[in-house]
């Protein structure tokens, strides 16, 4: 997994609430068999008109918002189903932090595991942020994990909650299966005592 | 001290607790598709890693696979390569498969508890959001994505930290015509569709009692549209005569012993939950969604809502929104609202006993003229059951398609979508934009509604249904 310390880049506002990850990532290009690959399709029916082409008035569209490595929406972004595809085209697309008020579980949990963070801000903030990358051509923010710290050039600064272990997973790019796999004792164990009490 | 049934479940499968980490919870039961699961496999060869536990792991092909004719070859060569994958993976780590051609074949959370692979007490995980279904028979069972599918798949088991608790207790008995279906969308409508983020809910009270186990996988498969990690019902003697005599129940002095520990698992008069919410069961009625979140609802005499009238911002311009995208107008009666499309179906509503009552509806009439219907059962098991009932000859005597089974039109991975512009009357759970079909415009109903729509042609309530014997 790619680490993550910190990151500054331009922000892009998606003002929409409950963004599910049907919208993310269309299921019709949920058929590949690879991790890679998927940032083409990102947002796929709201980037692209019914006819293939582009739909100038989506966000993602306008050229100020095109290099953009960082992601605010409304609240319970990334709802619905569990698909990781939905983090790996977005990641792939080039996003780094997506922030918003708040995360749907599986989704949030499948970004950590691709290099993807999630930040989850105030409502005033998210509003205060989604505003400056508005009306701020090249509105940018840093984004800092090692302290929890969402900062602008313009005096916002907000932090943010993050699991300790998580973070120290993303800082240091670890392989979490890895790390599972040093437990093999105990887990020996557990199935040993498991097979011992209901006896099959 | 006294503990709720999730915790006596997630207190049983600890391996491992530090402080300052996450619990390593042991999986018993791991449930695999062919769309969440190629890269998880090709990671482990990659990492050169064996599946730990071949034997907790049981795959089928349902989210891609056709529903028609199954002798045909499949006609999406990336489609057919998905589950030329999963056949290829599950042969070279020795899992076992449940093929597209198998008598066994369904949708994962139909056949597991069809199957007696789902067991009160255990933990069930599935690269899919609504392995929440298995829930019902008192199990901790959670979707989870693709990476995570990787780690149990080598490990067996998976760093979590603890959700918190959520009791939903709903009072007094559900009335004639309104099913658990409309249980669940009444709840997500009145806790909204993030209103159990970072919970478990654990469903109790008289009318979930007096739910059938069909019923109660209805209510627990849609606990994700309330944002919940998992929905859990805790067993009692509906659960277990369910499962007796399933094909992966235990027998004999098996299943006496099983059953003694199975009547444990219940939360404690005692304990406490982090949150409650009382839910009044008699006042339900058929409820039907009119925006693209299954939380934008309302029953079936009701109206499509003005977003004037709402005070938040976010939630007015998403209801602005889902209303043009619906193609509705506010204050519209919901029973004047006209369809094109009837699909029966999905992990939410595609067993035997819906398919009963969809059937009793439809029985004598004829589907409108207006209106392409079709039914695709849960499992080739609830198929077989069905056609010997002779629910199919009901079904394709009122003009329904019969189908093979799969997850089909709920997510529209196979050929089996809406086109733009058309309205669909659903049994499955979500109203997403284009989650049938780009453009295509899905209500959320039960069993009956929809079948009751497809006569119609708009939606109708099956409280004053006129049924022919």
């Amino acid at each position: 997994m790619n680490p993550f310390r910190i990151h500054t880049g331009i922000v892009a506002p998606l003002d929409r609430a409950n963004v599910d990850t049907d919208q993310i990532i269309p299921k019709q290009f949920l058929k590949r068999i690879e991790r890679t690959g998927f940032g083409q399709f990102l947002f796929y029916d709201w980037r692209f008109q019914p006819d293939g082409e582009i739909n100038p008035s989506f966000v993602l569209n306008q050229p100020r918002y095109r290099e953009a490595s960082i992601l605010v929406a409304e609240k319970n972004f990334g709802c619905g189903s569990s698909r990781e595809h939905a983090p790996w085209a977005l990641a792939d697309y080039g996003f780094r932090v997506i922030i918003a008020p708040s995360f749907a579980d599986i989704f949030a949990n499948n970004c950590l595991k691709n290099g993807l963070l999630p930040v989850t801000l105030k409502d005033e903030e998210v509003a205060g942020i989604i505003e400056g990358a508005r009306e701020i051509n090249n509105y940018q923010l840093t984004v800092d994990l090692e302290r929890r710290t969402v900062t602008d050039s313009n005096g916002f600064s907000a932090l943010f909650a993050i699991d300790d272990f998580q973070r120290r997973c993303l800082i240091e790019g670890l392989d979490e299966i890895g790390l599972t796999l040093l437990d093999e004792a105990d887990i020996a164990i557990f199935e040993q005592r498991r097979v011992a009490t209901s006896g099959s | 001290m006294p503990r709720t049934l999730f915790e006596k479940i997630w207190d049983a499968h600890i391996v491992r607790q530090v402080p300052d980490q996450p619990t390593l919870l042991y999986i018993d039961l791991h449930l695999v598709h062919e769309v969440t699961s190629p890269q998880a496999f090709e990671g482990l060869r990659v990492a050169n890693r064996r599946v730990r536990r071949p034997d907790l792991t049981v795959a089928t092909a349902d989210h891609n696979v056709p529903t028609t004719d199954r002798s045909l070859p499949i006609a999406d060569p990336i489609g057919a390569k998905q589950i030329d994958t999963l056949r290829e993976n599950c042969r070279d780590f020795g899992i076992q498969l449940f093929d597209i051609d198998s008598a066994e074949q369904g949708i994962v959370h139909v056949i597991g508890p069809e199957l007696g692979l789902t067991r009160p007490g255990m933990t069930i995980v599935c690269g899919d959001s609504h392995t929440s279904t298995h829930g019902a028979f008192g199990t901790l069972a959670f979707g989870i994505g693709t990476s995570e599918v990787e780690h149990v798949l080598a490990t067996q088991c998976l760093p979590q930290n603890k959700p918190h608790t959520m009791l939903i207790n709903v009072r007094g008995v559900l009335p004639e015509g309104v099913t658990a279906k409309d249980l669940a969308l009444g709840i997500i409508g009145q806790i909204r569709t993030d209103g159990a983020t970072g919970h478990v809910i654990e469903y109790a009270g008289e009318a979930v009692r007096q739910l059938s186990m069909e019923g109660r996988m209805t209510l627990c498969n849609m606990s994700i549209e309330a944002g919940a990690r998992a929905g859990m019902i805790a067993p009692d003697e509906t659960t277990f005569a369910y499962l007796e005599g399933r094909r992966f129940a235990p027998r004999g002095a098996e299943w006496t012993e099983a059953l003694a520990d199975w009547k444990t698992l219940r939360t404690d008069d005692a304990a406490a939950f982090d949150r409650t919410v009382e839910v009044d069961a008699t006042t339900l009625e058929p409820h039907v969604t009119w925006g693209t979140s299954p939380g934008m609802v309302v029953p079936v005499t009701g109206f499509v809502p003005d977003p004037a009238a709402l005070q938040d911002e976010p939630d007015r311009r998403a209801s602005e929104r889902a209303l043009e995208y619906m193609a509705l107008t506010p204050r519209t009666r919901i029973q004047d609202i006209q369809i094109d499309r009837v699909f029966i179906g999905s992990c939410t509503n595609a067993r035997l006993e819906d398919l009963r009552a969809a059937a009793r509806i439809v029985k004598g009439y004829h589907t409108n003229s207006s209106v392409n219907a079709m039914v695709v059962p849960g499992s080739q098991a609830v198929k077989r059951a069905a056609e010997s009932e002779g629910l199919d000859r009901i079904f394709r005597e009122s003009g329904f398609e019969w189908r093979e089974a799969g997850c089909s039109m709920c997510l529209g991975m196979n050929a089996d979508i809406l086109q733009p512009g058309e309205r669909c009357a659903s049994t499955s759970n979500r109203n997403f934009e284009g989650r049938q079909g780009r453009g295509g415009r899905t209500h959320l109903v039960s069993p009956m509604m929809a079948a009751a729509a497809a006569i119609t042609g708009h939606f109708t309530d099956v409280r004053e249904w006129r049924f022919n014997k």
